[in-house]
């Protein structure tokens, strides 16, 4: 095996491009547990810890560029105006130890079902970004996961930022894990407003083979609201934009949780996340 | 491969280096540090517990190669590293943990120490107010008792964090 310690972008992704079984490594909290239990021997580890491009975090155009390496830790303490559902995402990922190590970058890459990043990103309308040697290219998060734990990333290429849209309405984070703390999660829910557009996004984690939002339940809200007088959904509406959301999960039964659970667990999140946007949306917080 | 950085102050090198091990295996096996504990090796339990860069990780979450020219406290620089005594004075932390009884089997002690120590520097340390319960519980959700012996570990940081504020330096 190969230890590879680019300094710059462009020898990180020449280090890609050589090394097709190289592994990218930053906070290491998933590839180290590969290598621990000896599950995977990469033929190179390529540690982009050292390249200071994918560590800054920043306004770019409309967008908040945040780049691939940039902590959870980070991500609580800075961004919370800028991306408030991915900062409240952030906050729940495992522990302070990890928060400190574990990058949203590394999420994206893994694309772990079970990503706390996911949700947040897909209800935002986020935008990957990805490079190799011969350029960068942007991709939606809504485009970018395409199987299990298999993504639009090509295998010369690396996750470089994602770009995370400013806020515009509230933002909501809701996961639900076996206890409080240090839990992957069971499931996961996101949603976000965007009263410019009267528009609504979700995003849910842990519930299919993918990170998936839920069309049908983002277009009944966005139909439904009271985008003018902000007055509070009816009851029935609620109920039915969490039936929506459940309906968009494919859950499976495993040792976190069951399935039924799982539908159970997504509406309950769904109804909450719909009030705490309400009552945010009345105050005029965005 | 060969791994250079610094270690409670002191420069050091590791020689023969295998790239894919970590930097618990490092600091435990090569350079005689075992204060740092193994056990899960996932980043669940927090036993192993080290500062890097100034903040605390996982030590078996980082490379070997990660740690080249970086700098590392172990919970040995603890104690070592303190500047109001001798090289054998416990720190704050740790004298609250023995004096409240928060040590039973002792296997997670370090890495609570460490993360602990943490928590007291950005809080009384900065010159803000002691952590509530709530605060202290959630700085140590990464760290795993399996003797569950929380309670007293909890009145060890609290504890510490008096202390610390009573004594009103920043030392």
């Amino acid at each position: 095996m190969e230890f590879l310690s680019p300094s710059t972008l462009e020898e990180a992704l020449q280090a890609r491009s050589a090394h097709p079984g190289g592994v990218p490594i930053a906070g290491g909290t998933d590839v180290m547990v590969e290598l621990n239990f000896d599950r995977h021997r990469p033929e190179a580890l390529i540690d982009l810890s050292r390249v200071p491009e994918l560590a800054e975090y920043g306004p770019d155009g409309g967008y908040t560029r945040l780049g691939a390496t940039v902590p959870y830790t980070a991500i609580v303490e800075h961004l919370a105006g800028r991306a408030p559902a991915l900062a409240r995402a952030a906050r729940a990922v495992a522990s302070p130890q990890i928060r400190n190590r574990g990058t949203v970058g590394g999420n994206l890459a893994s694309a772990s079902p079970a990503g706390d990043a996911h949700p947040p990103l897909l209800a935002t309308g986020a935008v990957v970004e990805v490079a190799s040697a011969a350029g960068r290219r942007r991709v939606p998060v809504r485009e970018f996961y395409t199987s299990l734990r298999t993504t639009a990333l090509r295998q010369d290429e690396l996750v470089t930022a994602v770009l995370l849209p400013e806020p515009k309405g509230p933002q909501q984070f809701a996961k639900i894990g076996t206890r409080n703390a240090m839990v992957i999660s069971v499931a996961a829910f996101s949603l976000a407003l965007d009263a410019e557009r009267r528009t609504v996004g979700t995003g849910l984690g842990s519930v299919a083979p993918t990170p998936v939002r839920a069309e049908r339940a983002e277009e009944f809200l966005a139909a439904e609201l009271d985008w003018e007088g902000a007055t509070a959904p009816t009851e029935a509406v609620v109920r039915r934009f969490g039936e929506l959301v459940a309906a968009a999960a494919s859950p499976i039964d495993d040792q976190r949780g069951s399935a039924a659970y799982r539908r159970h667990a997504l509406a309950v999140m769904a109804r909450r996340a719909l009030a705490w946007s309400v009552t945010d949306y009345r105050k005029g917080a965005t | 491969m060969r791994v250079s950085f610094n270690v409670n102050g002191a420069d050091v090198t590791a020689e023969d280096v295998w790239p894919g091990e970590s930097l618990l295996y490092v600091l435990r096996e090569r350079l005689g540090l075992p204060g740092s504990k193994n056990a899960c090796e996932q980043g669940e339990c927090g036993s192993c517990t080290v500062y890097f860069d100034g903040v605390t990780a996982c030590a078996c979450m980082i490379a070997a190669g990660q740690a080249q020219g970086r700098r590392v406290r172990t919970v040995e620089g603890l104690s070592q590293g303190s500047e109001r005594g001798g090289p054998r004075r416990l720190d704050d932390v740790q004298e609250a943990f023995v004096a409240a009884g928060a040590v039973q089997c002792g296997f997670c002690t370090p890495g609570l120490v460490v993360q602990a120590h943490d928590l007291v520097e950005r809080t009384v340390g900065r010159g803000g107010p002691v952590p509530g319960d709530a605060e202290i519980r959630e700085a140590l959700a990464g760290n795993l008792c399996r003797c569950t012996g929380y309670g007293m570990i909890v009145d060890a940081v609290r504890l510490a964090a008096e202390r610390r504020a009573a004594s009103g330096s920043g030392a």
